[in-house]
């Protein structure tokens, strides 16, 4: 492979390289990423760590068969930039604590080769890696995916140890019922399909909770420590303000409302923003660079899109938790909100027009 | 090379109806989500397909070009209907299954299409060989893809083959013991991802038998 030519050293302007990379950005979201996943760990055990650690071995080396199969000259630097371990990451989060090895293999597949390498790979997928990954398991294999462990300080059975969590993880040993238990969407779900009031099911629902003692995803539910990570991320300017508000306020708004006039039918603020993997959505796979909108205003509108489109799925559709479907369907139509909300041309207003011309009269 | 297995290869392979001309791509996403449904699909688009390019080529010579289309259509309606009704006479499970894509045959764009493009130019010998090589291929094309949506989705492979073919060929039907499927397979996304990689299989095959050919001179064109 010949190089490209450059005739003239690219030294004209005064431009400095502010040191930011792929590889860093990746660094920093992971780092945000610690003290939930860290506080994972001590609330699911063993079995938790084995599918963390699988869901990015699964993902770098789909990465790399991806990159070999389609001749990439940059292998080995696409791989330590930390996208495809990022991607395994943020797929270990979403998933069900105690799912088994092949879960996780499988997600990696699907989220690396399917999700991203078939659009072309960093930056040119259209929809979130993890969450293809995410929603083609939840509709292939509803069961384990929606297998709900009660966090350990809550179980009435001992952790287990590092050999019986690796034989939950390879499927030998079978995760008991006892501590098994419904998500508060779940629970929420299946008693207003019986029938019954929220007033009267919620009395036996598992409760809200910010430290996230309650049934849920292995990375989503320690509502504090994610907040943490979302605000490390906004100082460091990694991400921005836009699309985190509005998943939120697009949840709490229409939640607030329908409370307020239905409170046996749907439930409130508090309980949508803190269940599901909403604020986890909200700071860490909204802000994903690659399919959100390009301006500030467009990732409000995306942001308030999926907030509010989780909250319809979630209130009136087939699922209990909707934040990864809305998640795909506002990534299809970023390309429409970018087309709508432009970018200012530099020198010109809003509507195209030259900035030192008057207009005339 | 003759001219009827230039017409066979361009049928299975070159034009074939769903890999190379995209054609037909609505009832190749809807029906195959098991081997036994896009076999029964392809075969009915085959019997359709052969009658019609004969009758097309039959009546080329005395359809002027301004009404040849609406001609067509109605033929091609008529023939349908037929296989429908035979279809619901003699196949009626795997018809129930099938159901509104058997009668979707007549707007079939692989139908018209060979009619325009082939059956209207040529005589009626090379459009019926044309019609059976057009239908093998997009029988082929669909049957493997819903082999492997089957076998991805449900665990099986030619599941209820006996009702279709008849109960010798009930030793078809192999149940993968211990897999239940993933469900997605079925749904649309996986008729879309199977097409999506045997589109780009059948490419890269394509360019590695060009650079074999291509780095052995081959005697003949010497």
């Amino acid at each position: 492979m010949t190089p490209l030519a450059i005739t003239t050293p690219p030294v004209a302007s005064p431009h400095a390289h502010g040191g930011n990379s792929v590889g860093r950005t990746m660094f920093r979201v992971q780092l945000a990423l610690l003290p939930a996943t860290l506080y994972g760990f001590w609330l699911y055990g063993w079995p938790s760590f084995f599918l963390w650690l699988l869901c990015i071995l699964s993902c770098v080396g789909s990465e790399a068969l991806a990159l070999k199969l389609t001749g990439s000259p940059r292998i080995r630097a696409t791989l330590l930039d930390g996208s495809a371990a990022l991607t395994g990451w943020l797929l270990a989060m979403t998933l069900p604590p105690w799912a088994p090895w092949w879960v996780a293999v499988l997600g990696g597949c699907i989220a690396i080769v399917i999700g991203k390498q078939v659009f072309g790979g960093v930056g040119q997928n259209v929809f979130n890696p993890a969450m293809v990954a995410r929603v083609a398991l939840l509709v292939s294999f509803p069961l384990p995916l929606t297998l709900w462990v009660l966090p350990l300080p809550m179980a009435t059975l001992p952790a287990p140890d590092f050999v019986a969590g690796l034989r939950i993880f390879l499927g030998s040993l079978p995760v008991p019922d006892a501590i098994t238990g419904a998500t508060l969407l779940g629970h929420a779900k299946t008693e207003l399909a019986r029938g019954l009031d929220l007033g009267q099911a919620l009395a036996a629902a598992p409760a809200t909770s910010w430290l996230g003692l309650r049934p849920g995803s292995f990375g989503e539910s320690a509502a504090l420590l994610i907040l943490c990570g979302g605000l490390y991320l906004l100082l460091t300017r990694v991400i921005t303000w836009q699309a985190p508000l509005g998943v939120l306020a697009g949840v709490a708004i229409p939640a607030a409302i329908g409370h307020a006039l239905d409170p046996g039918r749907f439930l409130g603020a508090e309980a949508q923003l803190l269940s599901g993997a909403l604020l986890l959505g909200a700071f860490f796979i909204a802000t994903d660079y690659v399919t959100s909108p390009n301006t500030a205003t467009g990732q409000l509108i995306f942001g308030l899109g999926i907030g509010f489109l989780t909250w319809v799925i979630r209130s009136f559709g087939g699922y209990p938790e909707g934040m990864a479907f809305a998640v795909l369907l506002m990534n299809a139509l970023t390309p429409v909100i970018d087309r709508f909300v432009k970018p200012r041309i530099l020198g010109r207003d809003r509507r195209g027009k030259p900035l030192d011309q008057p207009e005339k009269a | 090379m003759s001219e009827n297995s230039k017409i066979f290869k361009d049928g299975l392979w070159e034009q074939n109806v769903v890999f190379a001309q995209m054609l037909a791509l609505c009832p190749t996403m809807a029906v195959t989500t098991s081997g036994t449904n896009g076999l029964g699909m392809g075969l009915a688009t085959t019997a359709v397909l052969v009658v019609s390019n004969m009758l097309v080529s039959l009546i080329r010579q005395t359809v002027s070009s301004q009404v040849r289309i609406p001609v067509f259509v109605v033929l091609i309606a008529t023939l349908v209907t037929i296989v429908d009704l035979a279809m619901n006479a003699w196949v009626h499970e795997l018809y129930k299954v099938l159901g509104l894509f058997i009668a979707l045959i007549v707007v079939n764009c692989a139908i018209l299409g060979r009619a325009e493009a082939f059956a209207v130019k040529n005589g009626i010998l090379a459009s019926a060989v044309d019609g059976i090589a057009m239908g093998l291929g997009f029988t082929g094309a669909l049957t493997l893809i819903g082999l492997i949506r089957e076998f991805l989705g449900a665990g099986t492979l030619f599941a209820q083959a006996s009702q279709l073919l008849g109960p010798a060929f009930a030793f078809l039907e192999v149940q993968v013991p211990g897999y239940g499927g993933a469900l997605l397979m079925i749904l649309p996304p996986g008729a879309f991802a199977v097409l999506g990689f045997l589109l780009a299989g059948k490419r890269l095959l394509e360019r590695r038998l060009a650079e074999r050919a291509a780095a052995r001179p081959s005697p003949a064109t010497a």
